[in-house]
């Protein structure tokens, strides 16, 4: 057994190729700001490679996102109905005036900003203790346990959608009956009448259907922590919570950021919950919804385009906030280059 | 070292590589087209059914002798996502759209770009004679038939023969919704209506502010910009008492602000119901559900129907209508042999028989003389009077617009106030159209 541990787990393991191994002393996350490096013949034909393999996906990600990207950019400066093609006229920025000055866009804002932050501080609990469930595990209940907690993520989230809706709905639910003890719950009690019911289910079926994703990043994170580590605490005479705390995790912090970006940026898109159980009635509704009203249903181009480019720039800034001032390390613990 | 001998190998192959990606890219491409067609077939878009316009479809095509074959391809359940697509294909030029079955409101905003091939004037006088007034008016745009009517359905009022008694009502003639909520308070039961925020909300609203004398758009061909909304009348704050005096009396139920037709026909079967306003298929579902066994056969013995409740008891109503019009896409490279099979589509005997099999009721009057009507549909007889009475939703390019700020700002009904809602949304529903505010 070596003693050497490493101080850092999440830089990436050296036996990967690239031109890391040549450059030697590269920061790890270098961006090019370090002087031009000599590239040996090997570490040549290694670029030319990763080129070749990866070149074509490139070229789709390019025509998939990078031109609707552009095209909805440049949509959003129109005044342009897709049924009335001879009015499209080039307005500037009035479009985003629109919308910023309108608070149907600040509380649908609002409403997802909520069911975010509620939506991954619980998953990130649950998916914690779900993650230690499944570490700890017996080896022989280990399949199936696994798989067990992540039947729900399998589901496709228009069907759990409805699942949800016809579980609570006032009509066909049966959750009315079953949790009719609960203090507020009766049978008459309508769900989806009010935002904070209807807010409550659909957060709730978001949950249960994303906790697994969630749980699965943290377990790779917890097999990343070395096993010397904690032997080392328990050694030393660490309660369980103060391994906890100490050294499970602060070693897989970059493994539990990448979790919260990953499930931000998702919870942030909610669109599919929402449609199915309310369609954005009685204030519930969200941005992706709201951006859909406006192309898809209105079909005012000009303004759904700027409802979506404003809804990307949130996305933007999530991930912004997240790698530079949380500093998550994308490339280090998902393994990539 | 093996990555290297790789990387070599990778080389080596390039224009392998580069023949397989011109395969993948090729035939990704490739299947954005169908096969090719022959010439004289026709797509139908049907909305779902109960299988009986593939039924016509495929008899039309066999008694056109080969002129012509029908092929139906079906469209999203609910009209708001029908209406989704084919406006997006219209817009995009789609040649396939040979016939479409086409919800009537949003017939305008298709008709006013000029996406839909001009009705040939032979076509418009063979299939508007005996054809119900309103489903015409639901065809027209600027006082031109731009769709065929196909099928026509309007609301009529179902009531609990048992609760009409115990609260000493005479259905023998019209009611008024002011009689129908008080025996509701006094029988201590549940009124089927539709609350949820849908589209079920505007064609509630719109028949009550018919049936009070007014209209939602005042000018119907006027623009986004000048158009003039009837919400803010004498006729829309009738309407608001009746919606929120439903709402806040609690005499439609809790589910009432999620409530669609067929909530308020699940209600309507139970304990608590007791009138309900709504569409013929509330009769064949539940002696269906009879026939399955989850019902009690007296439930259906009890059901009675009549015309759509009034607003006042000197006036007419105006029940809802809805339907089906046949339309055809501007760039259909058939359109003359479209118009040809609508022609045999709408044919009064295929009309009929697609109530007797679908439930849904002819547009045709002359229909309704088809003996095996009467014997499926009793209540036949109150549909085309309804029919004769109904009037049309708002008849503009902007429906879409109108509707949805209408349920925005309608539901739930306990909210709605007959003080403020008719201005609020009437301004509402103004500035969305002049581009000032989202929806």
């Amino acid at each position: 057994m070596t003693s050497a541990i490493p101080a850092k787990t999440t830089t990436a393991s050296p036996t990967e190729p690239g031109p890391k191994l040549d450059a030697g002393k590269g920061n790890g996350n270098g961006r090019g700001r370090k002087p031009r490096i000599q590239y040996s013949d090997r570490a040549r034909a290694e670029r030319r490679l990763g080129w070749i393999l990866a070149g074509p996906a490139f070229v789709v990600m390019l025509a998939v996102t990078l031109y609707p990207i552009l095209q909805a950019v440049y949509d959003s400066l129109f005044q342009f109905r897709l049924t009335a093609p001879d009015e499209r006229a080039f307005i500037g920025f009035e479009n985003y005036a629109v919308i910023l000055t309108d608070p149907v866009w600040w509380i649908a804002l609002r409403t997802t900003v909520f069911i975010t932050v509620v939506t991954v501080v619980v998953e990130l609990v649950l998916g914690f203790a779900l993650a230690l469930v499944m570490h700890k595990a017996l080896k022989s209940i280990r399949g199936p346990l696994r798989t067990a907690i992540l039947v729900p993520y399998g589901i496709i989230t228009v069907v759990s959608a409805f699942a949800w809706f016809y579980a609570f709905d006032i009509n066909s639910g049966y959750v009315n009956n079953w949790f009719s003890w609960v203090p507020g719950i009766d049978e008459n009690l309508n769900w989806f009448a009010q935002g904070g019911t209807a807010l409550f289910v659909i957060m709730a079926s978001e949950i249960w259907k994303t906790t697994p994703f969630i749980s699965l990043l943290l377990l790779a994170g917890l097999a990343q922590v070395p096993d010397e580590l904690t032997e080392a605490a328990k050694v030393d005479g660490a309660t369980w919570w103060e391994q906890m705390r100490k050294v499970i995790i602060p070693n897989m912090k970059a493994a539990i950021m990448v979790a919260v970006l990953f499930r931000a940026l998702d919870a942030f898109r909610i669109f599919d919950n929402v449609f199915i159980m309310t369609n954005g009635a009685y204030g519930t509704e969200v941005l992706s919804l709201l951006a859909y009203r406006q192309s898809i249903s209105r079909l005012e181009i000009g303004l759904g385009s700027a409802v979506s480019v404003l809804l990307f720039l949130c996305v933007l800034l999530i991930c912004f906030v997240a790698i530079k001032l949380f500093k998550v390390d994308l490339a280090g613990s998902t393994g990539g280059k | 070292m093996p990555i290297s001998r790789r990387t070599r190998n990778a080389v080596k192959s390039r224009p392998k590589a580069a023949v397989m990606a011109g395969l993948v890219i090729g035939t990704m491409a490739m299947s954005g087209c169908g096969p090719a067609e022959a010439d004289n077939s026709l797509t139908w878009y049907i909305n779902p059914d109960a299988g009986g316009q593939a039924e016509i479809a495929q008899k039309c095509s066999d008694e056109s002798g080969g002129r012509y074959r029908i092929e139906t391809s079906l469209l999203p359940n609910d009209a708001a996502s029908q209406r989704e697509q084919l406006a997006r294909r219209l817009a995009a030029g789609d040649t396939s759209l040979d016939i479409m079955s086409l919800d009537p409101p949003f017939v305008p905003e298709l008709a006013e770009p000029g996406f839909l091939a001009p009705v040939p004037d032979d076509v418009a006088q063979a299939t508007t004679e005996n054809v119900v007034e309103g489903a015409i008016a639901g065809a027209t745009w600027k006082d031109e038939l731009v769709t065929v009517p196909f099928w026509a359905n309007t609301q009529i009022l179902w009531y609990r023969k048992s609760v009409a008694e115990a609260a000493g009502l005479d259905m023998s003639g019209p009611v008024t919704w002011e009689q129908i909520m008080e025996a509701a308070r006094a029988e201590d039961k549940t009124l089927g209506v539709q609350g949820a925020q849908a589209e079920s909300m505007t064609v509630w609203v719109n028949a009550l502010i018919e049936s009070a004398g007014g209209s939602i758009i005042v000018d119907p061909e006027a623009t986004a910009q000048t158009v003039e909304l009837g919400l803010d009348t004498e006729a829309g704050v009738a309407a608001a008492d009746v919606i929120s005096t439903i709402g806040k009396d609690g005499l439609g139920g809790p589910g009432l602000p999620t409530q669609d037709e067929n909530a308020s026909l699940i209600g309507f079967q139970g304990d608590s119901g007791s009138f309900m306003v709504n569409w013929p298929f509330v009769f064949p579902a539940t002696a269906g559900a009879v026939e399955a066994g989850t019902l009690d056969q007296a439930v259906l013995d009890d059901i009675g129907w009549g015309i759509y409740p009034r607003m006042s008891e000197d006036q007419e109503s105006a029940p809802p209508l809805g339907g089906i019009n046949l339309g055809v896409g501007a760039e259909s490279d058939n359109p003359e042999l479209a118009y040809e099979a609508i022609e045999c589509i709408v044919s009064v005997e295929n009309q009929a028989e697609y109530f007797v099999t679908n439930g849904n009721p002819p547009a045709n009057t002359e229909a309704y003389e088809d003996p095996r009507i009467e014997e499926s549909f009793p209540m036949a007889d109150t549909i085309r009077d309804s029919l004769q009475l109904a009037a049309p939703r708002p008849q503009t390019p902007f429906y879409n617009e109108v509707s949805t700020g209408i349920q925005q700002r309608w539901a739930p009904p306990a909210d709605v106030d007959p003080d403020t809602t008719p201005e609020t949304s009437s301004d509402f529903i103004t500035s969305v159209l002049r581009g000032e505010q989202l929806l």
